[in-house]
Parts: structure tokens; C-alpha cells; sequence
């Protein structure tokens, strides 16, 4: 447990030095500041006001950019740092393979997921100096679902990490996921496959394999619980889990998907050569 | 100590490391030489149980990559070249350290000792210091703790001379207890340090060799060149070798390390037509 801890510590102190980083946390940081800058907590749509709609802007904006911020970046650190020969060196020392990989994970998901949430929180704080009223359930699952994404998409970069031997590489595959999950994003493509006699629930077990289509539903089901935007694939999401049920499964789900694939990662990692 | 038994590794098709078998025992100090692309680095990257092979490797009878704790907890590694580490200096120590077990103010004495002032930059990222310093801090934390192998690749390759001639004294300090391989693309580099030279050549032994083992780590030489005409290029070339001159810049007097004959008569060589004169003596204990 000590060497996972100081491998994570070193990380988070790479990290905190690298340019992606700062890059990284200016954006959240920012996006924050301008959604305050342009009055978003005085603007009204579909009923949503104050906090809540700025809560609800900033989740769809970084939904938007998490996932292939996270990806890009873990690979390229991970993969960078095995070309660059610091993998050569760092596990000449004697720490385990295990706690090198999950410290670095433990590391690196501090700190992708402390800007994102220091941000929210900031907002929050603001908010509660300003004496606009905080929407703490939405606050909460917020947290909770970007906590999640973060999680599934770093185990995901981990496993790119893992299988490609370059930053080249593994540039191009997280990019290339990122793309895939996008495309299956589309409900016109969902549309388009039910007419094409799909079965309805194919399709819709096809989008909430998703994890990007999963965090997208499960923001809308906050403000919009019978998720009639949705269309007719919202019968076949709440007959399978209900309102509640779709909650705790958005929350589930990529969250092992994110662990399952960091688990597959580390084998890949411990069975092949490291540097 | 060391066991390497038909050793073998393949990158796609190229096959790097052709059935190496070797046994490297205590105390021993290995040149391993060889051009680019022999294979020497693969065979130590194999030893640190880095990369996964044919046939088996044991250090203590212990695997490097089943017991990676166990095994690189003895083993001190230099690496040719520095890694691009973002964190500072005082991380770098204190992590080390205490992976390694070990008092990080061991790594600082031998810093010290190397001519390294640690404390000026404890908060300096390691990637924005000078090659040197670089390569003084990496020797400092492979030899300040108890490895009972010390790997080695091109180690004083960046040193100054004065902080070569100090590097070989901490070798010396290890003769008895540890067994070294020293990784080089030339045998002038590294001859006096070691007792064995083993030449690699495309991924196979070619030349397993015991060496006279006349030079001590610790000897120092006294030198005295006389010039013919004085040419401010050859002051330069001499810059960092501590040498006093007299007469008008004809005389050159100083002291050299013993190990470090070779490299500094090569230095000299390039000046053949000015020196007149020249004697190396070993200085009376």
C-alpha cells in the first residue's frame, strides 16, 4: 500500500507540473467563470433557473469534453513516459507492477477529477455567497456522475496505454474510441436502425452500452424524469429500469466498465514489456 | 550471482538477444561492450526484469520479474540516458528512498561527494538540470543504499573529471560487496574500472574475457606535458582536469585518476604535434 501511495503522490506531482494539466483546469475553471460571466443563473429555459441551470450547462459542456480530454491526455502521458525512458528508469526501483499501475491510476484520477469538481464546488460556493438557492440532490449526482465519467474514461486510457506500444498509437486508438462512442451517440443513428426492423431494444441496449450515451440520458433524467425528449427509446430505458433504477445503473455501469477495463489493462501491462 | 541462461529476445522478427548465457559472480565488474544495436541494453533491461524473455534469469537464484521487490531492492541502476522527470529534485530522493528503503541523507552525502550541491535544488525539476547534474543525482541514488549490483550504462559519461575521479573512489568503496556491469559502446571508457569485458555483437556473446586487474579505482597519476607552442585549444581541452600551467603556458602539470589515463591520453592525442613532452607517473603512497 506504501508504494502505491507514493507512486500515486508522484504522479499527482508530475501531473500538477505538466502543461496538460494547467490547459485542463483553465478550461473547467473557466467554463465555469464565463457561465457566471454571461448571467446564466439569471437566464430561464424549459423551467430551469438559477443554479440549476448553470449545473445543468455545465455537465452537458463537459461531458462534451471530459471523456477525450481524460483519454488523450492519459495516453499520452503513459505512452510519452515509456518512450521517453522514464518507465525504463522508475521501475528499475523496486515497486511492485501493481502498485505502480494502480497507483498511477489513483494519481492520475485525483487529478482529472479534483479540477472538474472544484469548479462545480466553486460554482456552488458562489452561488451560496450570493444567496442563490443550491440545488443539492442535483449537486450530488452531478458530483457522483462526473466522478463515474472520469473513472470509466481513465480506465479506458489505461488500456489503450497498455495495449499500444507508442504516443502515436495510442493517440490515434483514443481518438478512435472516442469517435466510435460519439457515433453511437447519434439517436438519428438509433432511429434510423429501428426502422430498419431493428428491435427497439437492440437498439437502446446498443446506446446504453454507451458510457457517453449513458451520462448524456442520465443529465437529461435529472431535469427531464420521463425523459420525453428521449422519444419512444425512453419507454424501452424506463420499463427496463424505472426512474430510480436508471439513476444507480448511469452510475454502475461505467464505473465498471472503467474498472474492468484498467483490471484488463494491468494484466496486459504485467504480462508484456514495460519500458 | 548472476544468471543469465539462454537468454533470448524478439522484437517482431529481429531477433535482439540470441541465447545468451552467462554467470557473473560476486565482486566481479563486467564491461558490457558492444556497438548500437547489440544488445546490451536489452540484456540489461532482462536483468532488471523489465522485459519478458526465453530461458531464465536469477540474481540470488531469484527471478528479476516474479520477485521484482526482492531482486531490484539490490540492485542500483544508472541509466545512459536521464529520464525527462518533471518532479523535483527532493521527490525524486525522498520516492527512491523510501521504495529502496533506504535514508535519503545517504544520496545526499554521495551528491555531496560528488561535487553536487543538493540542497540548492531540492526544488528544481530534475528534467531542467544540467546533464551532469542529472547524471551525478542518478549515481547518488543508485549508490546510496545497499545494492549488492550496480548497473551501469555509460555512467561517467557526463562526468567532469574531478567528479569522475571521485565516482571511482565510491566504486572502489564497493569492490567487495557488490558486483558491477558497466555498459559501454568503448572499452577505453570503461577498461580500468572493470576485471571482465564481455563484447556483444548482434545479440550474442562474441568475446567473454578476464582482464589484468593492475589499475586500482582509487590510483592517482601525475602528469607533466611540455608544449612545443603554446594554442589556446589545448587550454580548453584541458579545462575541468584541475592543471596548473608555468612558462608561458609551455609547462602542464596536474593529476589524473588512475581509470582515467585512457581517456585523458585520448584527449591528448588530438594535440600530438604541440605536445614535446609528456610523463605519467603514479603517485608514490
Amino acid at each position: 500500500m506504501k508504494q502505491l501511495w507514493l507512486t500515486a503522490k508522484l504522479d499527482i506531482v508530475e501531473s500538477l507540473r505538466a502543461r496538460w494539466f494547467q490547459i485542463y483546469t483553465l478550461v473547467f475553471g473557466g467554463i465555469v467563470a464565463l457561465l457566471f460571466l454571461f448571467g446564466l443563473t439569471e437566464s430561464r429555459v424549459l423551467g430551469f433557473i438559477g443554479l440549476s441551470r448553470l449545473l445543468v450547462t455545465y455537465i452537458q459542456l463537459t461531458m462534451a469534453i471530459l471523456p477525450i480530454f481524460v483519454l488523450i491526455t492519459t495516453v499520452r502521458s503513459v505512452a510519452g513516459d515509456r518512450e521517453a525512458g522514464v518507465f525504463e528508469y522508475l521501475l528499475s526501483l523496486p515497486v511492485s507492477l501493481s502498485a505502480w499501475f494502480w497507483g498511477k491510476i489513483v494519481g492520475r484520477y485525483i487529478v482529472v477529477f479534483t479540477p472538474v469538481f472544484l469548479a462545480m464546488a466553486g460554482a456552488v460556493g458562489w452561488a451560496t455567497i450570493q444567496g442563490i438557492e443550491v440545488p443539492w440532490e442535483m449537486f450530488g449526482y452531478y458530483t457522483a456522475l462526473l466522478a463515474v465519467m472520469a473513472m470509466c474514461f481513465l480506465g479506458i486510457g489505461m488500456l489503450i496505454s497498455a495495449i499500444a506500444r507508442t504516443t502515436d498509437m495510442a493517440q490515434g486508438a483514443a481518438f478512435m474510441v472516442w469517435l466510435f462512442l460519439l457515433l453511437f451517440l447519434d439517436l438519428i443513428l438509433l432511429g434510423v436502425m429501428i426502422q430498419g426492423k431493428v428491435a427497439p431494444e437492440f437498439a437502446v441496449t446498443l446506446a446504453l452500452a454507451n458510457p457517453l450515451q449513458v451520462f448524456r440520458t442520465a443529465a437529461l433524467a435529472l431535469f427531464d424524469p420521463q425523459l420525453i425528449v428521449l422519444g419512444p427509446s425512453a419507454y424501452v430505458i424506463l420499463d427496463l429500469f424505472g426512474v430510480a433504477g436508471y439513476k444507480i445503473f448511469a452510475l454502475v455501469y461505467p464505473a465498471t466498465l472503467g474498472l474492468l477495463s484498467a483490471t484488463v489493462g494491468y494484466f496486459i501491462f504485467r504480462r508484456g514489456d514495460l519500458p | 550471482m548472476i544468471q543469465f541462461n539462454n537468454v533470448a529476445k524478439t522484437f517482431r522478427r529481429a531477433r535482439v538477444l540470441d541465447g545468451i548465457t552467462l554467470n557473473i559472480g560476486l565482486g566481479e565488474r563486467v564491461a558490457l561492450i558492444g556497438s548500437n544495436g547489440a544488445g546490451k541494453t536489452t540484456l540489461i533491461r532482462c536483468l532488471l526484469g523489465e522485459y519478458t524473455f526465453d530461458g531464465t534469469v536469477a540474481i540470488n537464484g531469484l527471478d528479476p520479474r516474479s520477485n521484482r521487490t526482492v531482486v531490484l531492492g539490490q540492485i542500483g541502476f544508472v541509466p545512459q540516458l536521464p529520464p525527462p522527470l518533471k518532479m523535483p529534485v527532493g521527490q525524486l530522493i525522498e520516492f527512491s528512498a523510501a521504495l529502496c528503503g533506504t535514508d535519503p541523507l545517504r544520496i545526499h552525502a554521495i551528491a555531496k561527494r560528488l561535487g553536487l550541491d543538493l540542497e540548492s535544488i531540492l526544488a528544481r525539476q530534475f528534467v531542467r538540470l544540467s546533464g551532469g547534474m542529472k547524471q551525478k543525482l542518478l549515481i547518488a541514488i543508485a549508490l546510496g543504499r545497499d545494492a549488492k549490483v550496480l548497473v551501469m550504462d555509460e555512467p561517467a559519461a557526463n562526468l567532469d573529471p574531478e567528479a569522475r575521479k571521485i565516482f571511482f573512489d565510491l566504486l572502489a568503496e564497493r569492490l567487495e560487496d557488490a558486483t558491477m556491469i558497466i555498459s559501454s559502446h568503448r572499452l577505453d571508457e570503461v577498461s580500468a574500472l572493470v576485471n571482465r569485458v564481455i563484447e556483444m555483437d548482434m545479440g550474442k556473446v562474441v568475446l567473454d574475457d578476464k582482464v589484468a586487474d593492475a589499475i586500482s579505482l582509487t590510483a592517482t597519476l601525475t602528469c607533466r606535458i611540455v608544449l612545443s607552442r603554446f594554442e589556446p585549444a589545448f587550454a580548453k581541452a584541458l579545462d575541468g582536469w584541475k592543471f596548473t600551467s608555468h612558462d608561458e603556458n609551455l609547462i602542464w602539470e596536474g593529476n589524473i585518476a588512475g581509470p582515467d589515463r585512457l581517456r585523458f591520453l585520448g584527449i591528448i592525442s588530438r594535440y600530438t604535434a604541440l605536445v614535446s613532452e609528456l610523463s605519467l607517473a603514479e603517485a608514490k603512497t
